[in-house]
């Protein structure tokens, strides 16, 4: 059985995520195995690049299903940007495609006019405090480049907020033991790799990284 | 608030940092580990390699050294320089690069940028703008595109070759100017204007920095969202954290350098 596991549908930061992970001291497995997937302790969706290219490539390595499964069983799962857009319902990078469904809502463009891909560091505004973001300050900086953010449906599902030419967008949503962001903390310094560690800790050792206030609902 | 980010550049040769740099107290001051890790613990935003080397044997090592070094330093990784084919960057970007900067064989053959931001995503595609003014425009400003590190004229203009880049998939513009490159005597403020009003995408300037008043000149004049620079660092006039905190007294967003011991 497979503690840790990285989930490989080909997407471009799979081994920034994967050394993070190491870094943090735990093994993990890379994998495209639906299995390994089913059995994980800890799931982790990277992704950098297009919509649609993630989720051909998740449909045809048999992956949606179990993903879904994965997070409908409670376990522990951190999406990291595309591993984020790929939660909510909808996706209008390069038309509209549907997503994994997991998050009531939809992925938009920044409007045009501002500087896209929004990229380089952007402080990160938590609205409460969230086991993930255990020892990292308010309004630390992480690493974003992306050009269409999450609008979830449901305001409860967001975690922090980041501001960018006038637009305030999730940067963190998530929901029980479900957490994903939209910035790289795999490439966000010690901030980023402090995510990563509590994560895994907190997914290892209590099985929850839901806030406290939330596992009782 | 989106900071602008300050990012040192490193010329790289068989896998080893070539230019000199002797601001850190390093062990190896040729060791890019080292060296990207001080630079990280400095406050650097991103770091880019710029790869001479000329031989085959070269090129392997230099593979190596992005391994090793994005083992080690959590920041985006840039690598350019003899990138000439989508295989060229794959291979980068498996071994540890965010993103990959052509120049040269996107001007020979310029679908290489769509075919890279196809089946890499764009966010990790730099297009490197080498720029030079055409003499006698003074009044209206035009700038010609060069090849093979600033030796080759191309007859294209630089402004509309910006363009195209981005048209194609382009995540990002790396703008030299050939003219200030080297002098230490501030960017080309009219250049970076002209290609940041031309893009959408984001602009890093190069090219000219001596002091802190030039960088701050290329982002609030400029329009630049980054900038990068290599000797204003390496020869240790300045450290990353006094320009930073420069640029932030004169109110351009900038990401605190932590405290050392933080992390």
């Amino acid at each position: 059985m497979t503690d840790v596991v990285i989930v490989d549908y080909g997407a471009g930061n799979l081994r920034s995520v994967a050394r993070a992970v190491a870094h943090a001291g735990v093994g993990a497995v890379v994998t495209s195995s639906a299995q390994a997937v089913a059995d994980a302790r800890a799931l982790i969706v990277p992704g950098v690049g297009a919509a649609a290219d993630t989720m051909a490539n998740l449909r045809a390595g048999g992956l949606v299903e179990p993903i879904r499964e994965y997070i409908a069983s409670g376990r522990p799962f951190l999406g990291v940007c595309m591993g984020m857009q790929a939660l909510f319902e909808v996706s209008e990078e390069g038309g509209s495609h549907e997503c994994l469904g997991v998050l009531p809502g939809r992925i938009v463009r920044f409007p045009h006019g501002l500087t896209v891909p929004h990229m380089g560091w952007n402080n990160v505004r938590l609205r409460a405090p969230h086991p993930v973001f255990e020892g990292i300050e308010q309004d630390a900086f992480f690493y974003f480049v992306h050009s269409y953010h999450p609008r979830p449906a449901d305001d409860a599902h967001v975690i922090a907020e980041t501001e960018y030419g006038g637009v305030t967008f999730p940067a963190v949503v998530g929901r029980d033991n479900l957490v994903a962001t939209q910035f790289h903390p795999e490439k966000s310094g010690a901030d980023g790799l402090r995510l990563y560690a509590n994560f895994l800790r907190l997914a290892l050792e209590r099985g929850s990284i839901a806030p406290a206030t939330a596992a009782t609902t | 608030m989106l900071t602008k980010r300050i990012i040192p550049c490193f010329d790289v040769a068989e896998g080893r940092v070539v230019k000199g740099v002797s601001f850190v107290e390093l062990r190896d001051a040729g060791d890019p580990v080292e060296l990207a890790a001080a630079y990280d613990r400095g406050g650097a935003d991103e770091l880019v390699f710029l790869d001479i080397t000329a031989s085959h044997e070269g090129r392997a090592s230099v593979y190596d050294m992005i391994a090793r070094t994005a083992d080690q330093v959590f920041i985006p990784l840039t690598v350019g320089g003899g990138v000439r084919t989508t295989q060229d960057m794959r291979q980068m970007l498996e071994v540890g690069a965010d993103k990959v900067s052509v120049n040269t064989a996107a001007i020979e053959r310029p679908e290489l940028i769509s075919e890279g931001a196809h089946r890499f995503g764009s966010q990790c595609i730099v297009v490197a703008v080498d720029a030079k003014r055409v003499p006698g425009s003074e009044a209206a400003p035009r700038w010609e595109i060069y090849v093979h590190g600033g030796r080759t004229p191309t007859g294209r203009d630089a402004i509309e070759w910006a363009r195209e880049a981005v048209q194609r998939g382009a995540g990002e513009l790396l703008v030299t100017s050939m003219d200030t490159d080297g002098h230490q005597q501030g960017y080309d403020l009219q250049l970076l204007r002209a290609v940041s009003d031309a893009v959408e995408v984001p602009v890093i300037a190069s090219g000219g920095a001596g002091k802190p008043e030039h960088l701050y000149d290329a982002l609030a004049d400029g329009g630049a969202d980054a900038v990068l620079a290599a000797s204003i660092f390496h020869f240790g006039t300045y450290t990353i954290g006094s320009i930073k905190e420069y640029l932030a007294g004169r109110g351009v967003p900038m990401r605190p350098v932590r405290a050392e011991g933080a992390a």
